[in-house]
């Protein structure tokens, strides 16, 4: 950007000859970004068009609700309290994560952890699924017991605790480890973007290691660490088949973490629900993917809004 | 005609290569239109041409067994079958997009009398599955539970939660019941276990479990956990569980006896079957059906009473002689010994008794152009 340049400003040069190469070049690529519009605005007409007989939809179709929205309530509060709890432990681990990547861990030992943590961005979500319904859950049993028994006056911990471990906590952590990847590998190379200069400037000053980076690192990638925490939410938002594997999930509003009754997410209910449903009633589900559809969109549009403004900060 | 329809087909064919594991129904679809007549193949049997079937997954095991030992009896012969669920297979045939469908449930009057419109006469209905539900527990030793229809509906509708409970003991005496929650493990997604197992809790217990006939768990009680695959193992994995499933797909799992008159009997193929010879015939499914009104508060002693009963659709006639004759050999290998011995071998499932394939075998015969 800044970077000083001791060569003379080249002559302006003379109109290039429009060769064959570019114009194929240009022409592909704005295909490319052609084609990721048209398959938006496919799936978008898609959903709407699909999903407006649900909004007359009788009880029958809507498992005994009166309206649509009574319907996709529930599963769109059990979508984003997943998604939350998954961010909430995510993101303070991927920050810890990426940190030690750039700023801590000797060069040999970061390129290792780097790597394990991209092959966990590899692994299939029905992986994570099973791991978490069959492992995880049964082994997280105890300690929901323990919740239960002691912080039972939380809401969150009302219980009965689950005899299985299927609950939302379970959910929640297995999102988080599917949203660390992405979370991780994006703030990793934003810190390691952080001009020198700017370290050097606050070690200079006697701040540690610590200090120069909540002075320097962090102020310069806010805004990195903002747009990687809503992708990782858009992964949480939309996971289909390892909540389906691990979430006892019921159409309901409840709070309780570490009960067997746990909120249903929109994705999952779709997966469940798809097979058996015939006409409203596919409708109806293809109705709650708007809502996801819509939901998901909004996320990454104020991703992009946060980014934009910030760049906008930086470069003053 | 023929080489245009070919040439429309061939990039269903090379999806169809593609998406294995998808089940490309469209593609199949496309494929039945041009396969119908007879390419001569010398294999010692006329029969030649692809048979397209759908409907419910819970037959797609017995399915598998009967496709390969139909194809390998007929090389000439390709028969698909696509799991898409029980309504979307009564939804095909009913429009004509497959030749024959698998279903849990019977037909509604309107579906009825659109098959019958469909066909030209009532569909042909035979009960070609008949699988026995366990019901599966896991709770430290105890090897042997034995409950009474209101106790497992109390248990489900969740008015009975500790293991220890009196209804429980009084027809356990000997167990070693924990005082333990009960975790009781149920489908999450839409299926036909749920359908005939809360059948057979409507059934024995209305007073208890007051939520009628349903696929879909309707209450919020218990854990849930999709396929059965996903009950099987959160009753393995979990403590102090229980749940419903499939009996081929119980593996180790203790299996409770259910009480049916005095005695306490458990899943098996035979007791299955027996509960079909003493249930009177389903009304209103047209003059070639074979469907049962299940006897699920049956006291016949020895017939296990929670099953799930899973029917084939066909027409008497159709348009193209070709596909009559597929459809009337596929059935009749079907409900032949060696199918039936082949579905029980795959999937678990009951054969049907010897009246019942008597019977069978005449609407069969009936399937002509």
């Amino acid at each position: 950007m800044s970077a000083p340049t001791t060569s003379p400003p080249a002559p302006p040069p003379a109109r290039a000859k429009r060769r064959i190469g570019d114009v194929l070049f240009r022409g592909s690529t704005q295909v490319a970004a052609g084609i990721i519009l048209v398959a938006l605005a496919g799936v978008a007409i898609f959903l709407t068009a699909e999903g407006i007989p649900a909004l007359r939809a009788d009880a029958a179709h809507l498992a005994g609700e009166s309206t649509f929205l009574a319907y996709a309530w529930p599963l769109l509060f059990g979508t984003l309290l997943a998604a939350f709890i998954a961010l909430l432990i995510a993101t303070p681990l991927a920050i810890g994560v990426a940190l030690a990547i750039s700023h801590y861990a000797p060069r040999r030992l970061a390129n290792l952890v780097g790597y394990v943590i991209d092959l966990l961005a590899a692994v299939p979500s029905v992986v994570y699924g099973l791991w978490g319904a069959n492992v995880l859950g049964p082994a997280m049993v105890p300690v929901y017991r323990w919740l239960s028994e002691h912080l039972g006056f939380l809401p969150l911990f009302a219980g009965p605790a689950s005899g299985g471990g299927r609950t939302m906590l379970t959910a929640g952590l297995v999102l988080a480890i599917m949203a660390l990847p992405i979370i991780t590998a994006i703030c990793r190379e934003i810190f390691s973007q952080t001009p020198r200069l700017h370290e050097e400037a606050a070690l200079a000053l006697g701040a540690t290691r610590w200090e120069m980076i909540r002075m320097a690192v962090f102020p310069y990638s806010r805004s990195g660490i903002v747009s990687a925490v809503m992708l990782g939410l858009g992964r949480a938002l939309g996971e289909t088949m390892a909540v389906a594997l691990v979430l006892s999930a019921f159409r309901i509003v409840s709070w309780d973490l570490v009960s067997g009754t746990a909120p249903s997410t929109i994705a999952a209910n779709i997966a469940l629900s798809f097979p058996e449903a015939t006409g409203v009633g596919v409708n109806v589900l293809i109705a709650t993917g708007l809502v996801l559809f819509v939901i998901t969109f909004a996320v990454n549009f104020s991703a992009r809004m946060i980014v934009a403004r910030s760049e906008k900060g930086l470069v003053r | 005609m023929k080489t245009t329809l070919r040439r429309a087909a061939k990039p269903g064919l090379a999806v169809l290569a593609l998406s294995v594991a998808l089940t490309a129904c469209s593609a199949a679809n496309e494929e039945g239109d041009t396969n119908a007549t007879g390419s001569g193949d010398d294999t010692g049997s006329s029969l030649s041409g692809t048979l397209n079937g759908a409907g419910a997954s819970s037959q797609e095991a017995a399915m598998g067994a009967w496709r390969a030992g139909f194809q390998s009896a007929n090389s000439g012969v390709t028969v698909n079958y696509d799991p898409v669920g029980s309504g979307g297979g009564r939804e095909q045939f009913i429009s004509g997009g497959v030749q024959f469908a698998g279903t849990d449930s019977l037909l509604d009057a309107e579906e009825l009398s659109a098959a019958a419109e469909q066909c030209g006469a009532d569909p042909i209905i035979i009960p070609s599955y008949v699988s026995p539900i366990a019901i599966i527990y896991n709770i430290d030793g105890v090897d042997d539970l034995k409950l009474d229809g209101a106790t497992l509906a109390g248990i489900f509708a969740g008015e009975i939660t500790k293991w220890n409970d009196p209804a429980i003991v009084a027809t356990n005496p000997d167990a070693d019941l924990p005082d333990a929650d009960i975790t009781a493990v149920h489908r999450a997604d839409d299926s036909g276990t749920t359908d005939n197992f809360t059948a057979y809790l409507d059934a024995v217990a209305p007073d208890v479990w007051t939520h009628g006939e349903v696929g879909e768990w309707p209450i919020t009680h218990g854990e849930a956990a999709p396929q059965t695959s996903g009950v099987v193992s959160a009753v393995t994995n979990g403590q102090n569980t229980i749940g419903y499933a499939d009996a081929s797909q119980a593996g180790d799992l203790g299996q409770v006896e259910v009480q049916v008159g005095e005695d306490f009997v458990g899943p098996s193929a035979e007791a299955a079957a027996k509960v079909l010879e003493v249930s009177p015939k389903a009304e209103g499914q047209g003059e070639n059906a074979m469907a049962y009104e299940l006897a699920r508060d049956t006291a016949e002693s020895g017939a296990y009473p929670i099953v799930l009963t899973s029917y084939l659709l066909a027409c008497e006639s159709y348009a193209d002689a070709n596909q009559a004759e597929l459809v009337k050999g596929f059935l009749t290998y079907l409900i032949s010994d060696e199918g039936q011995q082949a579905a029980a071998d795959a999937a678990g499932s009951a054969p049907l008794s010897d009246a019942l394939v008597e019977e069978a075998e005449g609407l069969i015969a009936k399937i002509g152009s």
